[in-house]
C-alpha cells in the first residue's frame, strides 16, 4: 500500500474511534474538537471538489454553512423540530441557491469568478444580519434536531459518530466522483478548457452541476454545524469563513481526496495546540500564536506545493 | 510520515496532555473576552481589572487559591463558543465570566450553562434575549441590559429639555436595541435616524451631512470601541461640535478617550458606573488602577472587578466548598459584595437593579481625559425585560 | 443643492481613497498576476509607521514623508522575503501565504505599538473649515484629502502613459512574458511596482488616520471593498480602478444619503429605515455582480 492510503486509512479509524479514546482518556473537549474538525471536513470536501478537480476557487463556501444552518433555525424557531423535514428543505435551499450562484458566476473565470461568487456570500450574509426576527446579527438560539426517537443529537458521542458517518459518505461520494467520466471532465475542462468544448462537452453544464453538488454538501455541513452548537449566526458565514475554507483545502493539498480532511485536522490543532505550546515556552506567549501561525502557513505555501498530501506523496 | 504523526501524537499529548494540573484546592475561573485583533484594548482593560481584583483578594477565595484561564473570542461567536467549550470540558472551571458581545455570549450560553452547568458571569453583554425569555438560573450579570442604558439617556434628554434629537448607530443587533432603548423613553422630535455599516463603515460623512442639514437640538450615537473614536472625531471635525451636542452611550470612555482627546470634550453619556462614584472600594479600585496603568479604567473594566468580587462572595459565604451547585447559586443571587457602583441587588432575572448616572467628559487636574458624574439619571432602573422570565 | 454638492463631494473623497488603494492592488495584480491579500496590511503597517514618526517629530507633514518612504523599504523587504517566490505560483498559494502574513502584521501591531488603537491628529493649518461655496463649509482636512488623492491619480496617470516604466507596467499587463523576453530586469521592475503600490497603500492609511483609528485589522475589512474596486474594473487596469472607486464612492454615499428617504416615498417610515441600510450595505455587492454578469472581466480588463 502507497504511505498515503496507510495513513488516511489509520487516521480514518482514529477518527471512528474518537469517542471511545476520549472517554478513555477523560478528554471531553477532543470530541469536541473532533466534531468541529469533522463537520469542517465535509465542507472543505466539497470546496474541494470545484477549486480542487474543478479550479473554480469559489470565495463564498461559507454561505453554505448559513444556508444549512438557517434553514434549520428559522424551521426550529418557527416550531418545527423534526430533523425529516428541516434538512431537505435545508439541503434543498443549499441547492437552489448553488444552482443559481453557479449559473451567474460561471460566465467568469479566474480571479472575477472568485469575487462573484464573494458577492454572492456577502448578499446572504447581509440578508441574515437583517434578519431582525430570528435575532439578526445576534445570531439565534435554536434546539437540535429530532429524528422521532431514532438518534438522539444532544448526545456528544452520538452526534459525532452521525457527523463522522457522514463525513465517510461525502469521501465516497466525492472519490467516486472524481474517478469518473464526470470527475475526468471537470479537470480536463480546468487543464484546457477549450479542448474539452472542442470535444463536444458541454463545459458549463458539468461546471454548474459540480456547483450544485458542492452545494449540497456544504449546505449539509451548515445544517451540522447548526446542530453542533445549537447555535446559528450571520458570523458563520462570514468572508474570513470562505476564507478559512480556501485556506484549509490549500494547505492539506487541493485537488487530493483526503488532502481537505488533512488541512482542516492541521488548521484546528494548531489553533489548539500552538497557545498551550507557546505558553510551555514561556509564560503568556501563547497569546501570540498567530504570529508563528501566521509564518506557517507562509512556509507551507512556499514550500511544501501541494500542501501536506503532497509531503506523503514525497515520503512514498 | 509516520514518524511524522507519532511526533504530531506526542506534541497533542503534550498540549493537551500536561497541561497544569490544577490542583483541587483552588477556584478556578475562565474568563473569555476579546484579546486580539481592533477590539483587544477592551479585552486588555478587562483583563487588567481582573488581576486588580485579584491583588485586592490576595490571590484567594475562601481559603483557597483563585486560578484565571483567559481565554481569547477574537470578536467570533464560533471561536467565543470554542473556547468557552474549553473552558468548562477541559480546563473545568468553576466559573465562566467576561464576554464583551452580545453574539460571543449568545452562542456560548448553552454550552457553558445548560449542558455545562457551569456559573457564568457576563461582565458586560446583556441581550434583552438573555433578560427575557432565555434567562438562566446559571446565568448572572454584573452589568446591564442593551436597552437600559440608552433608556436613561432618553429620560435625561427629556429632563434637560432636549426638543429635537438624531439618532445614529451601528446596522447590528445592539445597535439597533441602543437606538430602540432611546426611542422607548425620549419624549421630544426625532429628526431622523440612520443606520451605518458594521463594522467596516470608517467614513461618517454622508450622516454627518445629513445632520446638519436637519439642525436637531443634539445627536444621540452608540459607537463602541474604535468605532466610538472615529465618529466623535468626524463630528468635531464637521464643526457640528459647535452647534448640535452629542449624547452617547459606550462611545466615549477611558479606552477611547486618549485617542478623542480634547474633541469629545463637554459630551454628555450615560452609564451605570462613574470613576468618581463616591464609595470607598470604587476609590480604591481606581486610585490602585490609576497608579499601576497610569489611565483610568473602564465601565468594561469595572464590571469586571464586579465580576471576580460578586464569585468571591460566594465562595468565601460557603468557605470555598463548592460541590453544591445550588447552594453557590443560591449565595451569588444575594449579591452579598461591596460593588464599585454601590448597592448592588438582583432583580430575578439575574440581571442588576441599579442606578444609571450621566458623565461628562472633562479634564482631570493633571491634564488628563476622563469622565465625571453630574447628574443621576434614574435611580434603581430594572430593565425591561425581566417579567417575560421564567424565575420568579 | 448645497446638501447635494457636499454629498457628491463626500463621495470623492471617499472614492479617492479608495483609489488609492485599489491602485497598488491592481498594479500588483496586473503585472506580477499576484493575490495580495496582504495589501490590507501594508495599509495598516503605513498608518502606524506614520503614528511613530508623527509622534516623534510632533508634526503630520514630516511624519508623513517620513513614513513614505519607510513604507516603500518595508513593501520592498515583504517582495523580497516572501512575494518574490510566489509570482509562479498558483493564486491559491498566494491567497495561503498572503493570508498568513495578514496573521502575522495583525500580531505583529499588537506586539509592537499594543492593543489600543492610535490617534494621528488633524494639523493644526487644517484643522478648522473652509467655505467651499459662500455659506456652505466643509472640513479642510476632507478637502485636502481630495487634493492629494486627485494629485496622486493624475500623477499615476503621467506615470503609467508617459514613463518608460508606466510603459513596461502597461506591456506587463496585457502580456507579461512578453516584456520578459524583451530583456528588461524584470526582478527590478516588480520589486519597485510592488513597493510602488506599498507606498500608495501606505498614504491611503496614513491620510485615512486623522479622521479614523489606527488600529489593528484595519486593513482587513477595506481589503475587500478595494478587491472589489479592482474586479469593477477590471484588473490591471488603473483606469478602470479610478472609474471604479469613483463609482464605488458615489453608491456608497448614495445608499447612505439619499436611499432612506427615497424608501420612504414608496413604503413606511419604519420599513424605510430598517430596509435602506440593509439595501446600502450590498449595493457595492450587487454592482459587482451585476458589471461581472455583463462584463466577465470588467470594465476595461483585457483578461481573466
Amino acid at each position: 500500500m502507497k504511505p498515503g492510503t496507510i495513513v488516511a486509512a489509520a487516521l480514518l479509524i482514529i477518527l471512528a474511534a474518537l469517542p471511545l479514546l476520549t472517554q478513555a482518556f477523560d478528554q471531553r473537549y477532543l470530541l469536541s474538537v473532533g466534531t468541529r474538525i469533522v463537520i469542517w471536513s465535509i465542507a472543505a470536501v466539497s470546496l474541494n471538489m470545484i477549486l480542487g478537480y474543478g479550479g473554480l476557487v469559489s470565495f463564498g463556501h461559507a454561505a453554505f454553512f448559513g444556508i444549512g444552518g438557517y434553514a434549520v433555525g428559522i424551521l426550529s424557531a418557527e416550531g418545527i423540530q423534526s430533523g425529516w423535514v428541516q434538512w431537505p428543505v435545508a439541503l434543498g435551499a443549499s441547492i437552489l441557491w448553488a444552482a443559481l450562484v453557479g449559473a451567474l458566476s460561471l460566465r467568469t473565470r479566474g480571479v472575477y469568478f472568485i469575487m462573484i461568487t464573494l458577492a454572492f456570500a456577502q448578499l446572504v450574509y447581509y440578508l441574515a444580519s437583517g434578519l431582525a426576527g430570528y435575532g439578526g446579527d445576534d445570531g439565534l438560539n435554536i434546539s437540535r434536531s429530532r429524528f422521532s426517537g431514532l438518534i438522539d443529537l444532544r448526545d456528544k458521542a452520538t452526534f459525532y459518530w452521525l457527523c463522522f458517518a457522514l463525513l465517510c459518505a461525502t469521501l465516497w461520494f466525492c472519490g467516486r466522483l472524481a474517478n469518473s467520466r464526470f470527475g475526468y471532465v471537470l479537470r480536463g475542462a480546468k487543464s484546457n478548457e477549450l479542448r474539452m468544448m472542442a470535444l463536444g462537452f458541454p463545459v458549463f453544464r458539468y461546471r454548474l452541476v459540480a456547483c450544485i453538488i458542492a452545494g449540497a454538501f456544504g449546505g449539509l455541513a451548515g445544517i451540522l454545524l447548526a446542530n453542533e452548537g445549537a447555535y446559528v449566526s450571520p458570523a458563520m458565514m462570514s468572508w474570513v469563513k470562505s476564507g478559512d475554507l480556501i485556506v484549509i483545502v490549500v494547505l492539506g493539498g487541493i485537488g487530493t481526496l483526503f488532502g481537505p480532511l488533512y488541512g482542516a485536522i492541521a488548521f484546528f490543532a494548531l489553533e489548539e495546540m500552538l497557545k498551550p505550546l507557546l505558553d510551555l515556552v514561556h509564560k503568556g506567549w501563547g497569546e501570540y500564536w498567530q504570529i508563528v501561525f501566521g509564518p506557517l502557513l507562509v512556509l507551507v505555501a512556499l514550500y511544501a506545493r501541494g500542501g501536506m498530501a503532497s509531503l506523503l506523496k514525497a515520503r512514498g | 510520515m509516520k514518524s511524522g504523526l507519532f511526533g504530531a501524537a506526542t506534541i497533542a499529548a503534550v498540549a493537551f496532555g500536561l497541561q497544569p494540573v490544577w490542583a483541587q484546592d483552588s477556584v478556578k475561573i475562565g474568563f473569555v473576552s476579546t484579546f486580539s485583533g481592533p477590539q483587544a484594548a477592551i479585552g486588555e482593560d478587562m483583563r487588567r481589572s481582573v488581576e486588580l481584583a485579584l491583588e485586592h483578594l490576595g490571590g484567594k477565595m475562601g481559603g483557597k487559591k483563585i486560578e484565571i484561564v483567559y481565554e481569547d473570542d477574537q470578536f467570533k461567536p464560533d471561536v467565543g463558543k470554542a473556547r468557552s467549550e474549553k473552558l468548562v470540558q477541559q480546563d473545568k472551571v468553576n466559573f465562566v465570566s467576561g464576554y464583551i458581545w452580545s453574539n460571543v455570549l449568545l452562542a456560548s450560553l448553552k454550552t457553558v450553562a445548560d449542558e455545562g452547568d457551569t456559573i457564568l458571569v457576563g461582565a458586560n453583554a446583556g441581550p434583552s434575549q438573555i433578560a427575557g425569555e432565555l434567562c438562566n438560573k446559571n446565568f448572572f450579570s454584573t452589568s446591564w441590559n442593551n436597552d437600559q442604558t440608552p433608556m436613561a439617556m432618553g429620560e435625561y434628554l427629556n429632563t434637560k429639555g432636549v426638543k429635537s434629537l438624531y439618532v445614529v448607530g451601528p446596522n447590528y443587533a445592539a445597535g439597533k436595541d441602543m437606538l430602540a432603548g432611546v426611542k422607548r423613553t425620549y419624549k421630544g422630535k426625532l429628526m431622523g435616524e440612520d443606520y451605518t455599516k458594521w463594522p467596516d463603515q470608517l467614513d461618517f460623512s454622508a450622516e454627518l451631512t445629513k445632520i446638519g442639514a436637519a439642525k436637531p437640538e443634539g445627536i444621540f450615537i452608540f459607537y463602541p470601541g474604535a468605532h466610538g473614536v472615529q465618529f466623535v472625531k468626524q463630528w468635531a471635525q464637521s464643526g457640528l461640535n459647535k452647534t448640535v451636542p452629542l449624547y452617547q452611550v459606550f462611545s466615549i470612555d477611558a479606552i477611547t478617550l486618549p485617542q478623542q482627546g480634547e474633541l469629545a470634550l463637554g459630551t454628555l453619556g450615560a452609564q451605570e458606573w462613574v470613576n468618581d462614584l463616591p464609595n470607598d472600594q470604587n476609590k480604591r479600585y481606581v486610585a490602585d488602577f490609576k497608579k499601576k496603568h497610569n489611565t483610568y479604567p473602564s465601565y468594561y473594566g469595572a464590571q469586571s472587578y464586579d465580576a471576580i468580587m460578586l464569585i468571591a462572595s460566594a465562595v468565601e459565604a460557603l468557605k470555598g466548598d463548592l460541590g453544591n451547585k445550588d447552594k453557590v447559586r443560591a449565595e451569588m443571587k444575594k449579591a452579598n459584595f461591596k460593588s464599585l457602583r454601590g448597592d448592588f441587588k438582583f432583580n430575578t432575572n439575574q440581571f442588576p437593579i441599579q442606578n444609571f448616572y450621566i458623565q461628562e467628559t472633562v479634564k482631570d487636574p493633571q491634564g488628563m481625559m476622563t469622565v465625571k458624574t453630574i447628574a443621576t439619571a434614574v435611580t434603581a432602573a430594572k430593565d425591561p425585560y425581566y417579567e417575560k422570565c421564567s424565575m420568579k | 443643492m448645497e446638501y447635494l454638492l457636499i454629498q457628491v463631494l463626500n463621495g470623492v473623497q471617499l472614492g479617492l481613497l479608495m483609489f488609492l488603494l485599489a491602485a497598488g492592488l491592481t498594479l500588483t495584480f496586473g503585472i506580477m498576476d499576484l493575490v495580495n491579500l496582504a495589501h490590507g496590511s501594508l495599509y495598516m503597517m503605513g498608518a502606524y509607521i506614520a503614528w511613530t514618526f508623527v509622534t516623534w517629530t510632533d508634526s503630520f507633514v514630516l511624519g508623513a514623508l517620513l513614513a513614505l518612504p519607510a513604507t516603500f523599504a518595508l513593501g520592498m523587504a515583504v517582495e523580497a522575503v516572501v512575494m518574490r517566490r510566489l509570482y509562479a505560483r498558483d493564486h491559491l498559494d498566494q491567497v495561503l501565504a498572503t493570508f498568513g502574513l495578514i496573521l502575522f502584521f495583525n500580531e505583529l501591531v499588537r506586539v509592537l505599538w499594543g492593543p489600543a488603537g492610535k490617534s494621528i491628529a488633524v494639523p493644526p493649518f487644517l484643522s478648522r473649515t473652509i467655505e467651499i461655496l459662500p455659506g456652505v463649509p466643509y472640513p479642510a482636512y476632507r478637502f485636502a484629502l481630495i487634493v492629494v488623492g486627485a494629485v496622486v491619480a493624475i500623477l499615476l496617470a503621467w506615470l503609467v502613459a508617459r514613463t518608460r516604466l508606466g510603459m513596461l507596467i502597461r506591456a506587463g499587463a496585457s502580456n507579461r512574458r512578453m516584456i520578459a523576453a524583451l530583456g528588461v530586469n524584470i526582478e527590478l521592475l516588480f520589486s519597485l511596482v510592488f513597493g510602488l503600490g506599498a507606498v500608495f497603500a501606505g498614504l491611503a492609511g496614513l491620510m485615512a488616520a486623522p479622521i479614523s483609528s489606527v488600529k489593528i485589522g484595519m486593513g482587513d475589512d477595506i481589503l475587500i471593498l478595494a478587491f472589489v474596486i479592482i474586479v469593477i474594473g477590471g484588473i490591471g487596469s488603473i483606469k478602470g480602478a479610478f472609474v471604479a472607486a469613483m463609482l464605488v464612492g458615489q453608491i456608497d454615499i448614495v445608499g447612505r444619503a439619499f436611499l432612506p428617504d427615497l424608501l420612504k416615498t414608496v413604503m413606511p417610515p419604519a420599513s424605510a429605515s430598517a430596509a435602506a441600510p440593509a439595501i446600502s450595505q450590498v449595493l457595492v455587492y450587487i454592482l459587482m455582480a451585476g458589471v461581472l454578469v455583463w462584463r466577465p472581466t470588467g470594465l476595461f480588463g483585457q483578461r481573466a
